[in-house]
């Protein structure tokens, strides 16, 4: 494909390149995702303690959601301010409402 | 072109199909008007009702259980369909305009929007008509409102949700208004304070509705399908709807007051003619208010048994609020020293809010006390304590934003003596019907019960509390008066009537469906100010004349919502009968088929061509 | 007026999504809904979390979920993920076929994982006669995993609706939007899915 694209300034073959590059980290990333995946059902069939457990699985959830948002949706890249600033208050209001109901709901 | 026709000389069918379609801020601003104008008729109609009955001891002038509806729609009338749509008509008529803006960021959503806020409305009140409305108070707690018979609590939960999607989209369109939006020069620091506020508001919208929006899902799960999420006898839990309820029922509350404080900081600067005291703490106040919002819902659940902990903690965040807060007021008193005060309607409901707000902060920091508010809580005092917030700081900041901007609405001036005849009426009715709740409430009567007994010394206060009611009404009547005379006279005033500050005046009244020719430069706060400290008119542009792009109107937004009205009806129904499934796929099928047919069509708009903006400006 | 917005690689922005106006209000203004939807599902979230020991002497979540199935629905989720993300990739190459291909394989990804979930309902439903009246369990059960289930379908719906609405005419200045928003979607459901299939089948059979 690239090379039918004669015509291309420079400028688009570095960000070409820039591209490709990247692609290549989320290849990673995902592979990365799976194991971490992996590594939490296994922990399951493996019947470790719960305290254990627990904590590590939600450790792994929040890296692999880290890992979507940052790489998959591109929050790293510029100009992800104010989408960061907003995604983020939602992730605080939502720490508020789960730590609300799991704690403050017990009858 | 023919897009460049005036709206004046149509008829009445055009003008109609002209309003069901618009996409154009300012009209939607001029509907949420009239809409919430309605409805707070409505529910002022429903509170003269309550008070009626509460005239003398064991009234009958309403049934207990009437009674219980009017209490229920009035609040959820007033905080859903009045308040929040005229801080939204205000958002709408100025917003764009003060950042330098032609339109909003999605005119099809905005439209949407309305649309589904005043469908979602009607369907609230369609349940007076089927044998009555909701009838579990506004904040619907389970299991009253699980167990309410009927389908008054129905209506009340698929009206919320269709008018609730209605707001969160009006919510976000004005977030990326404000952060894409604005004319070159108009920096974050240099935004209006309304503006800013506005901005906090439509965050703490996008953050607050989605709790209503899964409360009320799993209340229509309960009711209408036999979930049992608030059901103990199937190990539910009716405290998760409370939870749920105020943690976007808190937020709500300053998404009702910071835009009316944002009224009020633009008309005390106005009107003082001084720049507006200390902007940056108001914005950082602003901001902060915002944040501490999220954090204080359990303060109205404090006799829950959540345990002292949380008690102390939700009544400490409670009490910072009033920090911030104070900043604000210490700020507006400050703009006013010293300045050379001109007092007219807007400025009198300004200074009417300031000793009115702050008679509510205090009763606030009271209540917030989790020891003392076993005392206070559902009494008279809290039923004060929240008109005082509501009211002075929202209700009064509606009333001055109404006076203040109808020349920027209309292009005419409402009159002062009638303005001023208004602010006294309504100023006195209020503090006489609620100041004296403050001590019924301490002397024990409960909120919301329909009668109360002859000799316990609750006679002559809620006598008094009636007569005030009463004379809220009549200020609202001369209001309408007013707005009448002023429409007939219909005496046209320049762009810029009250030598006023921000952008919006810098343009004529009413502005020109593409608001600026060429998007302004600002160079300050206050832009106008800036131009005319410097001895200009007006405004140096900041482009060329060039040509002007504009969307398209567009009738599916009205469809959409009018899908959802009628599916509305097949979700409640179908709990007595299967066959009302048919009705809600319908109403579905119009919904999802009109999003479609948005998806699929191009609507890529028109331009209006600068050879017509010259031709216009010669004429 | 489309015809003139056309991408090509010589005057091509590298954002194709964020180009003009209209997509950058499009971009922001859909982040800021997937702030309000982290929100909405935490709502659920914390519902289901108060809820989830609350099986009214019916079935309870050891006794249901095999995590047999949970993995292979994972699995198809986390990949059509990454298959979004190449169209995406495509896209600001300005490959419409590749992207149209990429995404048609995360759209079949997405049917996988929509069998599997309306498998395991109608077992759940059927073999287990463990439904929404079941217990205050089962509601929120139901509607935490359903309200993620019928993010999937929408979002299904509106990539098949954007694949066929351009499949003549290619990418333009005035569509690319409406793919990135649906690639963003797209991964939402994936993140909140990675909660679902932590907290409720992990944590549950624990």
């Amino acid at each position: 494909m690239a090379e039918k694209v004669s015509g291309a300034t420079e400028q688009f073959d570095f960000e070409k390149q820039k591209r490709k590059d990247e692609m290549k980290q989320q290849v990673i990333t995902f592979v990365l995702m799976i194991v971490f995946t992996i590594v939490a059902f296994a922990m399951i069939e493996a019947e470790l303690d719960r305290l254990f457990v627990i904590p590590v699985l939600l450790v792994l959830a929040a890296i692999q959601v880290g890992f979507q948002v940052y790489y998959f949706m591109h929050m790293s890249h510029k100009g992800h301010e104010l989408p960061a600033v907003m995604f983020y208050g939602g992730v605080f209001t939502a720490f508020l409402t789960i730590l609300a109901l799991t704690v403050l709901v017990w009858w | 072109m023919s897009t460049m026709v005036a709206t004046n000389k149509k008829g009445l069918g055009a003008t109609l199909w002209d309003y069901l379609t618009t996409v154009d801020h300012k009209k939607i601003a001029i509907m949420y008007l009239i809409a919430g104008g309605f409805f707070f008729i409505i529910g002022g109609l429903e509170a003269l009702a309550i008070r009626w009955q509460l005239v003398q001891p064991m009234n009958d002038f309403v049934s207990s259980g009437f009674y219980n509806e009017l209490i229920t729609m009035h609040g959820t009338t007033m905080i859903f369909l009045a308040a929040m749509p005229l801080i939204f008509a205000f958002m709408n008529a100025v917003v764009p305009l003060q950042i330098g803006a032609r339109d909003v960021a999605f005119p099809f959503l905005n439209s949407l929007g309305f649309w589904l806020f005043l469908f979602g409305g009607i369907m609230l009140n369609v349940g007076w008509f089927t044998g009555g409305a909701a009838d579990a108070g506004w904040t619907a707690y389970a299991p009253l409102s699980t167990t309410s018979i009927g389908e008054g609590v129905d209506y009340y939960v698929l009206g919320l949700q269709i008018s609730g999607a209605g707001t969160l989209i009006g919510g976000i369109n004005f977030l990326v208004t404000i952060v894409n939006m604005r004319a070159p020069g108009m920096t974050y620091m240099r935004m209006p304070l309304f503006t800013w506020t506005a901005f906090v508001a439509s965050a703490l919208i996008l953050f607050a509705f989605p709790a209503l929006t899964v409360g009320l899902f799993l209340m229509m799960f309960d009711r209408l399908f036999g979930a049992g999420f608030f059901d103990p006898a199937m190990g539910g839990n009716s405290v998760i709807w409370q939870h749920l309820f105020w943690i976007f029922g808190h937020p709500e509350v300053y998404i009702l007051a910071l835009p009316g404080f944002g009224i009020f900081s633009e008309i005390i600067s106005t009107f003082s003619k001084k720049r507006l005291f200390g902007y940056t703490a108001m914005v950082f106040a602003t901001v902060l208010i915002g944040f501490l919002g999220f954090m204080v819902w359990a303060h109205h659940m404090f006799t829950v048994g959540m345990g002292p902990a949380a008690n102390s903690i939700f009544a400490v965040a409670t009490m910072a609020i009033a920090v911030p807060t104070g900043i604000k007021i210490f700020n507006w008193l400050f703009t006013l020293w010293g300045g050379s005060i001109q007092i007219n309607t807007p400025m009198l409901w300004a200074l009417g809010f300031i000793p009115t707000f702050t008679l509510g902060g205090m009763t606030g920091v009271m209540v917030a006390a989790a020891s003392a508010d076993f005392q206070y809580h559902d009494t008279y005092f809290v039923v004060a304590h929240f008109h005082y917030v509501i009211v002075g700081g929202v209700v009064f900041a509606l009333f001055a934003g109404t006076h203040y901007w109808w020349p920027k609405m209309f292009g005419t001036v409402l009159d002062d003596k009638l303005g001023k005849l208004t602010f006294w009426l309504f100023f006195i009715g209020f503090h006489l019907t609620f100041f004296i709740q403050h001590f019924l409430g301490l002397m024990g009567m409960p909120r919301r019960y329909w009668v109360y007994m002859e000799n316990q010394g609750l006679d002559l206060g809620n006598m008094i509390s009636t007569i005030g009611a009463f004379l809220m009404g009549l200020g609202t009547i001369v209001l309408l008066i007013n707005i009448i005379k002023t429409s007939v006279k219909n005496e046209k005033v320049s762009g810029d009537p009250w030598d006023a500050r921000t952008l919006e005046w810098a343009i004529p009244s009413p502005p020109p469906f593409y608001n600026f020719k060429q998007l302004p430069l600002v160079r300050g706060l206050d832009p106008l100010w800036v131009e005319k400290t410097e001895g200009r008119k007006g405004m140096t542009p900041a482009e060329p004349l060039t040509d002007i792009h504009m969307p398209n109107n567009s009738f599916l937004p009205f469809v959409m919502s009018l899908g959802l009205f009628i599916a509305g009806f097949g979700f409640i129904y179908q709990k007595h009968d299967l066959s009302w499934l048919i009705v809600l796929f319908i109403g579905m099928g119009i919904t999802l088929g009109c999003m479609l047919v948005r998806s699929v069509k191009d609507d890529l708009g028109y331009h209006v061509h600068k050879e017509d903006l010259k031709k216009e400006a010669e004429e | 007026m489309s015809e003139q917005d056309i991408l090509n690689p010589k005057h091509m922005p590298h954002d194709p999504e964020k180009a003009t106006l209209e997509g950058k209000n499009k971009f922001m203004g859909f982040w800021f809904f997937l702030g309000g939807e982290t929100v909405l599902f935490a709502s659920l979230f914390g519902t289901y979390l108060a809820l989830n020991d609350s099986t009214n002497g019916g079935s309870s979540s050891e006794e249901l979920f095999g995590l047999e199935l949970v993995f292979i629905m994972t699995m198809l989720l986390l990949t059509s993920s990454l298959t979004s993300v190449y169209a995406m990739y495509h896209m600001k190459n300005h490959a419409f076929k590749k992207m149209q291909i990429w995404l048609g394989i995360t759209v079949a990804l997405g049917l996988g994982f929509l069998g599997c979930e309306i498998y395991e309902f109608y077992h759940y439903i059927h073999g287990e006669h463990f439904t929404m009246r079941s217990s205050a369990f089962g509601s929120a059960f139901y509607t935490l995993v359903g309200f993620h289930g019928g993010h999937v379908v929408f979002g299904l719906l509106w990539i098949i609706a954007l694949m066929i609405r351009n499949a003549r005419r290619g990418l333009n200045l005035y569509n690319a939007p409406k793919f990135y928003l649906a690639s963003l979607y797209w991964h939402f459901i994936d993140v909140v899915w990675v909660f679902i299939f932590t907290v409720v089948y992990l944590m549950g059979v624990l």
